[in-house]
């Protein structure tokens, strides 16, 4: 089981035009409410996408209908899996698709007793993706655990404490690290750094700008911080009562709004 | 002329239109045309106001133009940046198109001489050689050595100015857009600068620039362009 952690060599590298993942007219209704309405794009490895709109504006029902939390009303969600090759997500069997979500997934939740078991401790928490996969070497596990602790910058001295016991900010470090352990092909994460305080915000970008550079990693990131869909996203969809209003390169959308409610939240920054 | 353009702006046009504002809409230039070869510094000129930094963003592929195009000489062949996708953009500023801006934004944190190396290892050099290169750089623009391994937010702006500096020419990008490099400079250094981009230039890059200080345009500019000539009606 353990190949499946090893990175695809060179097949991926310059000129893969096959997509990542690919979405199409994606629809989500609540009842007669509709959540997120014709939505389709793509994205290729290693490409960070930053969904940026107001609260309600279908973002987190965009994230969790791609992410296999919430089924489309209607429309697909095409993901290029280790082994599956390119296919529709919720076409595969439920063990098929939570194995894949395991194998090449990451989900960062914007609350981390969301994406944390609060019983075990944080350095199990981190270690679990691994043991999830099949791995049962306990020596090479915890070295992995403690690699990514580091990473994060959790003090190590800290590994078996319980994550109610760590700091909210920390807790999301623990979070973050358990789901980049296992090399996943694209992370998902829902306001991730809504609850760090700035130092240990400005690390974990950098950290995430790095594992994109070193591993091809993708990411989507939901954001209202418009500092941080501008340091990590390379290309960005505005959102706004469940359309795409506007999507284009990150710092072009940034700095020359098309759209007046993009032109609105652009505005709306406070400088400092 | 047989030689392709480095940059070609065809008939380009830029009206911002403000919609909180009672969508008013503010026409900077119209029609715009502009090539610039290898080896050659064009130099915009034109009163503040007139749409020069606008012409540059528009290049950079930062400002989206009304209508008009702008084609990048990309791996010997001519993209149109305004129209190519996110990723292509990304790609073509990666390897062909570098901009100075007189700001550094940085993330917190990240330590100058990663900073500076960041664009080679993103082009693939190796580490210990993008060290090296990098060293050599910082040393000719004179940023101490005590200031390499922090990181740029509490320099003096002349300093973050040179960072800014060493970050961009380090690649040698053959196309290279500058805004008032030497904005903060004091002459020395503004000498160093003007250095670099004459070596750039005989290396055979294309640029175009924006410059205030009289004696640094001079020195570097093959050619004035009037950006005041296509000013939009108002």
């Amino acid at each position: 089981m353990t190949e499946v952690l090893d990175r695809p060599t060179s097949s991926q590298s310059v000129g893969a035009v096959e997509p990542l993942l690919r979405v199409s007219n994606l629809t989500k209704y609540y009842g007669h409410v509709a959540g997120c309405l014709d939505i389709s794009f793509e994205m290729r490895p290693g490409e960070v996408l930053g969904i940026v709109g107001e609260s309600g504006s279908g973002k987190t029902t965009l994230l969790n209908c791609i992410s296999g939390k919430l089924a489309p009303t209607t429309g697909s969600i095409a993901f290029n899996s280790r082994r599956h090759g390119l296919v529709d997500i919720y076409d595969l069997s439920e063990p098929d698709r939570r194995r894949m979500q395991r194998e090449d997934w990451g989900f960062v939740h914007q609350n981390p007793r969301d994406g944390l078991r609060m019983r075990v401790s944080g350095g199990a928490n981190v270690a679990e993706p691994l043991m999830n996969l099949g791995r049962r070497h306990y020596g090479d596990m915890r070295q992995a655990t403690m690699d990514w602790l580091s990473r994060v910058e959790l003090d190590l001295g800290r590994v078996d404490d319980k994550p109610r016991n760590f700091s909210g900010g920390m807790q999301q470090r623990i979070q973050i690290a358990r789901n980049l352990i296992h090399n996943p092909r694209l992370v998902f994460m829902d306001e991730p750094t809504g609850g760090l305080d700035v130092s240990v915000q400005a690390r974990l970008l950098d950290l995430l700008r790095e594992l994109v550079r070193d591993l091809g990693l993708a990411a989507i990131i939901v954001t209202h911080d418009m500092a941080v869909a501008r340091l990590m996203a390379d290309r960005l969809m505005v959102m706004k009562g469940g359309h795409v209003v506007e999507t284009g390169l990150a710092d072009q959308v940034l700095d020359d709004p098309q759209h007046p409610y993009t032109q609105l939240l652009v505005s709306s920054v406070l400088q400092i | 002329m047989t030689q392709e353009a480095a940059i070609r702006v065809d008939d380009l046009s830029k009206i911002f239109t403000l919609h909180n504002q009672g969508a008013t809409s503010i026409g900077v230039f119209e029609a715009l045309k502009l090539e610039v070869m290898p080896g050659e510094c064009v130099v915009l000129a034109g009163e503040s106001g007139v749409g020069k930094s606008t012409l540059m963003r528009t290049i950079y592929g930062n400002y989206l133009p009304t209508s008009g195009g702008v084609f990048v000489s990309h791996d010997g062949a001519p993209v149109d940046i305004t129209k190519a996708p996110p990723h292509q953009v990304l790609e073509i500023r990666r390897r062909t198109l570098g901009y100075v801006s007189q700001f550094l934004r940085v993330i917190p944190r990240v330590s100058t001489l990663d900073l500076v190396i960041e664009p080679l290892l993103e082009n693939g050099v190796e580490l210990e050689e993008a060290r090296e290169r990098a060293i050599t750089l910082l040393q000719a623009l004179r940023l101490p050595e005590a200031h390499w391994e922090l990181p740029p937010s509490t320099f003096s702006g002349g300093e973050q100015q040179r960072v800014n500096i060493a970050r961009s020419f380090i690649r040698e990008y053959p196309v290279l857009l500058l805004d008032e490099p030497t904005a903060s400079l004091d002459a020395a250094n503004r000498a160093i600068v003007v250095e670099l981009i004459n070596a750039a230039l005989a290396k055979g890059a294309a640029m175009v620039g924006i410059f205030h200080d009289h004696d640094v345009r001079d020195a570097v500019a093959t050619r004035l362009f009037n950006v005041s000539e296509y000013k939009a009606a108002a």
